[in-house]
Parts: C-alpha cells; structure tokens; sequence
C-alpha cells in the first residue's frame, strides 16, 4: 500500500496553501474520476487535499445569467429547477452522463477536469504521451474505437469524455479560478487545451489553482435547445458522438445558433463554424446538412473512429431538426 | 410430484440478501494473508529479468514468487495428453515462456490486500517480445483440426466433423442456395462475483481450498494432480458461488498459484482476481467464424446444409467450440456436411461460456435460414415448420419428448406473429423502424453421473447431501424440492447442503446438467431411505406424510435415523432415445435509421425443457439466457489490440453489457412437456437454452427493420449507418 497524506480543508486559502506547498498533491472532490486512476496506478500523489468541505455549492440564477459553485454535485446541479427551466441543455447533458450513483458524487470542478477514457491511458503497461510524456500513443495504430477525429496530433487522439463540458461549451461558459496569483476568469474555449505535442497537459490551470465557479451568461435566445448523446447502449455509457445544439428561430429564420460536440473532439468542441453556417438561413434539413458537414471538416480519422465523421454530421442534423420550431 | 413445480422461493435467499451467505473470499480463516496476481504485459515471448527487490521490501510483504523460486511442480498435462476438455494446462510458474497476455507471471503475497496490490504494481519485468497474432479474421495461421483425444463427458466428445448424403450433388441441384459468412468475437464472461480462492494447509500433505468454482471434484481432481497429491488429501469446498457462466467450469492457474503462495507463507492465503483481470486468464468465449451453405427447393425443403467454419484457442492448450451441433440436430435435412476447426493464436485458452456451440452455432444457421426464408419469400417461421424434424435428424432415432410445434405456436401467438409484414422496413413507429424476428432454442438434455445421500431424523427432518454446487441458478432450492417431494415432507422440513468434496461425488454444473443429473440422485436416494424403513416392517407406509410419519417409525425402532444413497447413471434408454431441449424466441427491434441506434423493445421465448422443477428459478435462468443473447447480438466484445495482443476494454465501463433500459419487458412461457426417458426426474435442464436462438432472433429483426443484414456480431450502430 502506498501512504497518501490527506487534508481535508473547510476553505480556499488552505486548499491553495497546501498545494503551493507541495508538487505533488492534488485536489480531490468526488473522487470519481481521480481515486479509480489512483487505484489503476495512472496517478499517484503523494497528498491529496480534499474540497469536498469548501462551501462552494450555492447555484445563482438571475437576469444576468448563472453562477455555479465548482463543489456543486452534478445530479444537484441537473435538477436544480431554475437551471432545468432556462439551461435544459446542461441538465440533458449531465443527466446523460454516467449513472445516478457517480453524478451524485461528481462535482462541476470534477467534471471539468475528469480524465480521458482511452484504453491505453487507463492501462499503465502501454504507451502513452498522456500518462508517460515521449513514450508513445499506442490508440494511434491500436483500438481507437473511442478516439478523438476533431483535435488530435500525432500525439495523442483522446477525447474529453464530458458530457457536461459539452453544453457549457455552448453556452459559452467562464470559469472561475483562485490560486496563487489570485483570480482568474477563464472563456471555455480557452479552459481546456489541444493536445498538440503535450497531451499530458489538459487546460490552462496552473498548480494550486482552484475552481471556484463556472458561470453561464443569460441563456437569451438558447432555451430551444436538444443535448443528442449517442451511445453503444441505453445509458450509463461514454458518448460515441453528442451534439449540444441551440438554435434562436424568427420567423422561418435562424438568427442564433450555437453547436458544440462530444464523444470526437480531444477537448469540448465548439463548432463555430457550422454556427456561421447556420444563422440568416431557413430552419430546414438542407441548412442543417450543410451545417452538420462543417462541424466535422478536417476531421481526422483512424481505423475503428472513421464512422464517427457520418456518424456526427447525423447526429447534428437530428439535433437541430429536433429543437422546437425547427421543421 | 406436488412440491415440484411452484414457483418456490430460494431457500438461501434470505441468507444472501442478509449477508448471511458466505461466497469463498468472505470465508472467514484465521491468520489469512492476501495475495495479488503480477500479469504479463506481452503476449508472447520471455521473460528476461524480474526486479522483485522493491515488492519484498515494500511494507507488509511475505513473499513474491516466481518462475525462478517457485515450488516445483510435477510435469502437467500437455494439450495433447489433456484428460478432458475442462483439464487445462496451466500457466504455474514453472518457466520463463510468455503464451498470452495477462498470463500469471508473478503472486505477491502480504498481510493486507492493499500492500499486496501496490507490492504487484512494484514488480518490473523485462521481457523479449515476440510479435503476436490475435485476431482470427485477420490471420495468416491456417486451421486445423483440434487435437484429440476428447475423454470424458457427454458434450466433450462430440465429433469435429459430421457427414450425412451427399451434399455437395444436393446443393448443385437445389433450386436456391444461401451462401453466408458469420463472425462473432472473443466475449468475456462477467459473473457478479469474480473468481475467489482461499487456500489453507493442514500440514505439508492436506489442502482446504474455499473456491468460486461450478466443480468442485474438477477442482480437487485438478489441485491434486497439479501439486501433486493425492485426491483425497484436498478438499474443495464452494457453498455460494456469484454466477460461473462457464469460466469457473474450468481450473484456471490462480487456483493452484494460491495454494502454492500459503505453502510458501506458511498461511493461509486469499486470492480474488480484480475486474480488469478476469479479462484474460479465466477464458472467454473464442472467436468463430462460420461458413453456412443451405441447399432448398422451392417449396423451401431443405436439401442440404454445409456449415463449417472455425474456432480461435490459444498455442499451447485446446478447446473447441461445438458450433456445428445445432445444426446435425434442428432440421429435417438429407444432406449434411459439417466441419469445426481452430486457429491457435496468442491468446489465452477460451472455455465454455453460456451454451457453448449451441449459441454461436444457432446464430449462423439461424440467420442463414431466414435468409432463405426472405429469398424464398416464405414466413421464416413457416419455413421452419416446413422442414421439422420428427426424429433426431443425425441418427434417426426417435426424440425422447420433443414440443417444438407447440413452443413455435406459443411463442407466436403471445408475439401476434401472424400480423408481420414481411417487407423489409414496412413497420415503423414515428421515425423508427420496427423490425420483427424469430429463431429456433436448442439444447441438450445432458446428464451425468451424481450421487446423493438422504438421512431422514427422528425429529421428523431430513438432510440431503451432494457434492454439487448452487451457481445462482437454485440448485438448494429444487433439490430441496425434489427431496421434500420425494419423502412427503413439507420443503421447510428438508435441507439440502452442498458444495463440498467430502459429498458424495456430481459433475461440474455445465451443461445444464445439475438439475437433471443431481435431481435424479437426490429424488431416488430419498426413495431408497423410505424404502428402507419401510423394510424394516413396521406396517409403515409408502407415503409416511399420509400413513404414519417416519419419525414415528424410527422412534419405535429406537434409531436415531435413517440413511440411504443413490448413484446415478445414465439412463439406458439414453441409446434409445435423442434428447434435446426446444424453444421458440420472437424478438421486436426499433432502429433509428439515421442514427443506427437498435433497441429491442419485446421478446419472447416459449420453451419445452421437460419437466420443470421452479417455475420461478426456471424463469430467472430463461429470462437471465434471453437477455444475455441481446447482450450478445448487440453489445458483447473482447476488443485485443492488435500489436499487443491484450484485451483493451478490460472493466464493465468499456466491455459492455446491457443495462436495465436496453431490456424491455420479455415473456418467458413453458409449455408443459412430460419425458419418461430422459432421466428419473423427467428434466432436460434450463440454464442454457435460453441463450440459443436470442442473438439470430435479435439479427433477423433488425434485418426486417431496416433491409440490413448485420452477420457480423456485436451489431453496433456503425454497422446501420
Ligand atoms: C463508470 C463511469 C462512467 C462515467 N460516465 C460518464 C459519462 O457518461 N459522461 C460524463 O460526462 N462523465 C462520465 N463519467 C465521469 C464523471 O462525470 C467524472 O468522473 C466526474 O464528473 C468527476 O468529478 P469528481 O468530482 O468526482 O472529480 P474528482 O475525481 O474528484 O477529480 C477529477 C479531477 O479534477 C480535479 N479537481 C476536482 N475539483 C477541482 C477544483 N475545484 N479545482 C481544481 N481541480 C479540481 C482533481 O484534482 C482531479 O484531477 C463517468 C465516470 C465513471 C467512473
Ligand atoms: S490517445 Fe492520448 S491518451 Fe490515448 S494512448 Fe494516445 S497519448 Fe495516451
């Protein structure tokens, strides 16, 4: 057994404290995804500061949009009904996501943050860019069934397994973090990054920096809205493909549009270009098609994910059709 | 027969929703110390150095052996010289050679299961790679026949090849020919509970192991042999087994490796395989591809059948996959040509998993069938009718009880069958396509020998023994129904104890046998002890419930009890006699036709399996069949990387399974069937058939749903798109 040294902290300060203090410490929330890593051996740390005691779990709805606590559990944050009534598309997500057991336990921060599902990550004894720096990406020439085709380098084809991700992506989300140099408010896009030559690094926090909050900005327009996850089974299963789709229709015209996808991209994938295509246009199977073929331009594919490319563009053109007062 | 049949409750049912059931980890032995398996990380090649100094010297350790201090052991069965199919050469320690991935190369041992884990972690080996081959679709390694001998029992020794007619003259005259290919991956069994051992010694010669197995005399015949002991200097025992599904039918190394690590600790030792490690070296079901050549007339009369194809297993072991045995029995067939080979690929040593063959071979002679049917364009159900089979097909002679008729017409009717439209893509529901299909359950009515002791007590109870084992299919709950039916007791007055080699000796609970070859044993060695106190001539009667109670009896005789056993063998009318299990499963399907998303949202199973002992345990084993062959139509998939020679989906997030929203309500109905030739007890088992024609029910829906037909399982949505 290895000893792990545990804090359990009530507040910011000491949780930023104790990992300023320590390189190899880490923040535990739920422990979802952290402690079944630790258990697999794909992470180690010689301390973990546990959250779980910091009050950050309020939820704030008003005009001027919505302020979540990064240690609010995602099945709280899914039913809160202020949030179902004017972000269903982040409720839809989450509640696609894993199973009631996990979400009552995950946390936004958490969630932020979770680790790819990649066989080989999980696998301490193969290759791995992500887990082992230079050692190699054994998904590129192995089973790739669950990887990436928007995003990817020679380095690492993961995706970002969220689902939650994903409709904040869309609703253009900022995240909110304190650490050692104090606030920062970071734009989604930029949260998380490519992997590029560096896969073992995922977003833009820096040692020690806490998630404190995501805020949303007012949903105008977005509340037409479908999350489409598609899955190999019913539930309780990773996406192969999901589409976060909103759409503000007036008249037979869209005049608003936002898409972000799941399940292919290395991080949450915000397809500003297939948005583009979408607004002046009618709402109507051809914008659609032509729409869902952007969100999928450039995408590289592998063996066992090609089918993710049809797949996707499908899956995009079923989501908008299917949001209220498209045709 | 008045206790046999209702739909009694398990009478360990209480004790395992409490906890009060003890499964093999949970057995509590003093001084226990655990011990973690170290597995290779290649498929193939040596091992040329193990660093084990920082695992011995981590906190808590006792021992890490391995091949280079090991005890050694006497030399072990080859694939050649195996007595029987369950007899698998094991991967003990014993050299340097690596054969699959995820072979057991190493057991760190230590006080607690925590430092062992991370002690296992710490173990570094340096290998010498070999490239590897895996994949049997893809492989240049020609087939071959498997290797005989096959000793042993009934299912083992079937033939690898069958031929009746003239096929290939019958399949040049037909009118029409279906000529198909079906493949089906390695699926890996995922019983609840994982595989579990606690091994104690009693002294350098005598061996206790508390073992998760479905035989405990396999397993004791097998420990003893590897080690080197005599039988019975080792005694096996397994009260509560987690579900086995096959892959605890077989001793698999852990087994032996535990005992090896409590001698060498001088402790008892405990071993639970995790998750991820049940992927690899406790077997799985092989890959097989099948080849179905069907010869018909017109009329849709079968003129020939050719069906052969082959199976994967690993280099240094054997097994085959009996895929072709539906086949040589469901249809009324002149013509039949049938051929099993295998490919020995670097993997480990596959095993029975759930209806062995009768699965994997139904669903390629059933998907070919009704690919006739739609050639032909006649109902499949009608082509099946059109072609029964009245007596075994294979050797003529007449079935022991055969219903399916009355399962086809059960079946259908409860479905509304009769109201299909036979185009392809003619039913939806909204945006969805509605597929209906169907297919033939098949399976042998297997029995072996078992023994059973009845004691009846002065206090007016009785206890049943036999070796046997209850693997969540209710094995304490029949036969505690057979023996209370067999003695007029009430089944309160009856307990039925198991699991444990110093019972009277019964096979492995495979096949589907249990019921029938342990019920056989029981009911008549509960007839032997009322026929022994009635020889004691007291005017006792033949029914001591109705005349006067046995307790009273042996009270006058001043005995404490009263005892008998019975062996039982096969039946003589078995050389008489074919003897099969039938069954007829109708499935629905809805497919989104964009998205290729399949769901099946009804199904039903009618089945005649003899005579049935609980209605309600014989329900859960139908219905738990019928859902694990949508498991395996659409979802099941052992995925090996093709460098590494590993199985990569290795946990229940990615090796999928379905859960409860892909299982829609599912009808499982009896028809009453009454076999006086199968054996005493009139049973030809549930266990397996439910299975059997689930998946090609499953590809025949989706084939009417959407035009497409999918021979190539599991049948994902990337396969519609
Ligand atoms: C079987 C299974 C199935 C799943 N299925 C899905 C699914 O279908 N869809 C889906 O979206 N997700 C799924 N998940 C993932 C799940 O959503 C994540 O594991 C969960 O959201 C992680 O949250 P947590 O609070 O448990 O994080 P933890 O495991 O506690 O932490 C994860 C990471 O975040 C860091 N962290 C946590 N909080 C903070 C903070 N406030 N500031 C800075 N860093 C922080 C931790 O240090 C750690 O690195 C599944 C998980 C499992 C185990
Ligand atoms: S895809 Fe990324 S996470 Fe997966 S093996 Fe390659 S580098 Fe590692």
């Amino acid at each position: 057994m290895r000893e792990i040294r545990y804090l359990s902290v009530a507040a910011e300060g000491p949780a930023i404290r104790a990992l300023q203090a320590d390189t190899d410490a880490t923040y535990l929330a739920g422990g979802t995804s952290l402690l079944d890593l630790m258990k697999l051996e794909v992470l180690n740390f010689a301390q973990l500061v546990d959250v779980n005691a910091i009050p950050l779990t309020k939820i704030e709805v008003s005009n001027d949009g919505a302020r979540i606590g990064s240690m609010v559990r995602n099945s709280d944050l899914a039913l809160h009904p202020e949030i179902a009534a004017r972000y269903p598309l982040l409720s839809e997500a989450l509640l696609s996501g894993a199973s009631p057991q996990i979400r009552n336990m995950a946390t936004v921060g958490g969630n932020l943050l979770q680790r790819t599902r990649c066989y080989y990550y999980r696998d301490p004894s193969t290759a791995c860019n992500k887990r082992n720096p230079g050692s190699g990406c054994a998904a590129i020439d192995g089973y790739n069934r669950n990887h990436a085709i928007l995003g990817t380098s020679d380095h690492c084809i993961a995706t970002h397994a969220s689902d939650m991700c994903v409709a904040l992506a869309a609703l253009d989300a900022v995240v909110h973090t304190q650490g050692p140099g104090g606030e920062r408010h970071i734009p989604f896009a930029e949260f998380h990054r490519l992997p590029g030559d560096h896969p073992e690094i995922e977003s833009v926090l820096q040692h020690g920096e806490l998630i404190t909050a995501v805020s949303l900005p007012p949903p105008t327009g977005l509340r037409q809205s479908r999350y489409l996850k598609i899955r190999d089974r019913a539930s309780y299963a990773f996406a192969l493909s999901a589409v976060a789709a909103a759409l503000r229709i007036e008249g037979n015209l869209i005049r608003g549009a936002r898409i972000a996808l799941g399940g292919v991209g290395t991080k949450p994938w915000r397809a500003v270009e297939a948005e583009q295509a979408l607004v002046g246009k009618p709402a109507n199977r051809a914008t659609f098609t032509l729409a869902a073929a952007e969100t999928v331009r450039g995408a590289r594919t592998r063996p066992h994910n090609a089918f993710k490319v049809e797949l996707t563009r499908r899956a995009v053109v079923r989501a908008l059709s299917t949001i209220r007062g498209a045709s | 027969m008045k206790k046999i049949g209702p739909p009694v409750d398990r009478v360990d049912g209480p004790l395992k929703v409490t906890g009060g059931a003890r499964y093999a980890a949970e057995v509590p032995v003093a001084r226990v110390a655990h011990a973690v398996l170290v597995l290779s990380t290649i498929a193939r090649g040596r091992i040329t150095g193990m660093d084990t100094g920082k695992a011995e010297r981590a906190p808590g350790v006792l021992a890490v052996i391995t091949h280079k201090n090991a005890m050694h052991l006497p030399p072990q069965p080859t694939r050649e010289t195996r007595a029987s199919q369950g007899d698998h050469v094991l991967q003990l320690l014993q050299d340097d050679h690596v054969l699959y991935n995820r072979q057991p190369i190493a057991i760190v041992v230590a006080d607690t299961f925590e430092r062992a884990q991370h002690a296992a972690h710490l173990v570094a080996v340096r290998y010498e790679a070999a490239p590897v081959d895996v994949d049997l679709l893809r492989t240049r390694t020609a087939a071959r026949a498997p290797h005989p001998p096959y000793h042993g029992t009934v299912a083992q020794t079937l033939p690898v090849e069958s031929r009746r007619g003239d096929v290939a003259a019958a399949l040049a005259a037909a009118a029409v020919r279906v000529e198909e290919v079906y493949t089906i991956p390695a699926e890996t069994h995922n019983p609840m509970e994982p595989h579990a051992t606690i091994a104690v010694w009693h002294g350098p010669t005598h061996l206790t192991v508390y073992d998760s197995t479905q035989g405990v005399f396999e397993d004791q015949r097998k420990l003893a042999a590897s080690l080197g002991l005599p039988r019975e200097n080792v005694r096996v025992i397994s009260h509560y087994i987690g579900g086995g599904f096959g892959t605890k039918g077989a001793v698999w190394s852990h087994v032996p490796l535990a005992a090896m690590a409590a001698q060498k600790v001088g402790r008892p030792v405990k071993l639970v395989l995790s998750r991820p490690q049940m992927f690899g070296p406790v077997g799985a079901r092989p890959q097989i591809e099948q080849r179905v050549v069907i010869g018909a007339g017109r009329d849709g009369v079968l003129a020939a059948i050719r069906h052969e194809g082959r199976s994967s297993v690993s280099q240094f072991d054997q097994f085959c996959e009996h895929f072709t045995a539906p086949t040589r029995a469901l249809y009324k067939c002149p013509n039949l040509d049938t051929t099993e080979r295998v490919v020995s690929l670097d993997i480990a040593t596959p095993c029975q998993m759930r209806a062995p063959g009768e699965v994997t071979g139904t669903f390629a002679l059933e998907s070919a069938l009704d690919e006739l049917a739609v050639k032909l364009a006649i109902d499949p159900l009608e082509l099946r009718l059109r072609n029964y089979a009245e007596t075994d097909p294979e050797t003529g002679r007449p079935w022991s009880s055969k219903s399916l008729r009355q399962c086809y017409q059960t079946a259908a009717e409860k479905f509304g069958w009769s109201r299909k439209k036979p185009q392809p893509r003619s039913m939806v529901d909204g945006k969805l396509l509605v597929g209906w299909g169907m297919a033939t359950a098949t399976y042998p009515a297997n029995v072996r020998p078992a023994s059973a002791i009845a004691t009846l007590f002065a206090d007016g109870t009785a206890l049943v023994r036999a070796g046997t084992q209850d693997i969540g299919t209710g094995t304490y709950t029949v036969m505690t129904q057979v023996a209370a039916d067999a003695l007029g007791l009430p089944v309160e007055k009856v307990r039925f104890e198991l699991g444990d080699t110093d019972m009277p000796e019964t096979p492995t609970s495979g096949g589907s046998c249990t019921a029938a070859s342990v019920g056989s044993a029981v009911h008549q060695a509960c007839l032997g002890a009322r026929e022994k106190l009635a020889r004691l001539g007291n005017g006792g009667g033949a029914d001591p419930s109705v005349d006067e109670p046995f307790a009273a009896q042996l009270a006058r005789h001043g005995m404490k009890r009263i005892e008998a056993r019975y062996d039982a063998k096969q039946l003589e009318t078995r050389d008489r006699y074919a003897m099969r299990a039938f069954g007829a499963q109708f499935v629905e399907v809805r497919v989104d036709p964009e998205l290729g998303e399949v769901r099946v949202s009804r199904a039903v199973g009618a089945f005649a399996a003899g005579r049935i002992l609980n209605a309600k345990t014989a329900r859960s084993q139908l219905l738990g069949g019928m859902i694990w062959g949508i498991s395996m139509a659409l979802h099941e998939n052992t995925v090996y990387d093709p460098k590494l020679g590993r199985i990569m989906n290795n946990d229940l997030s990615e090796y999928l399974v379905p859960v409860n929203l892909d299982i829609p309500a599912i009808d499982v109905l009896f028809v009453p069937e009454d076999d006086p030739y199968v054996n005493e007890i009139g049973v030809k088992g549930v266990g397996e058939i439910g299975i059997t024609g689930m998946a090609a029910a499953v590809a025949n829906a989706v084939y009417h749903a959407t035009g497409r037909r999918i021979r190539d399982l599991p049948i994902t949505l990337d396969k519609l798109l």
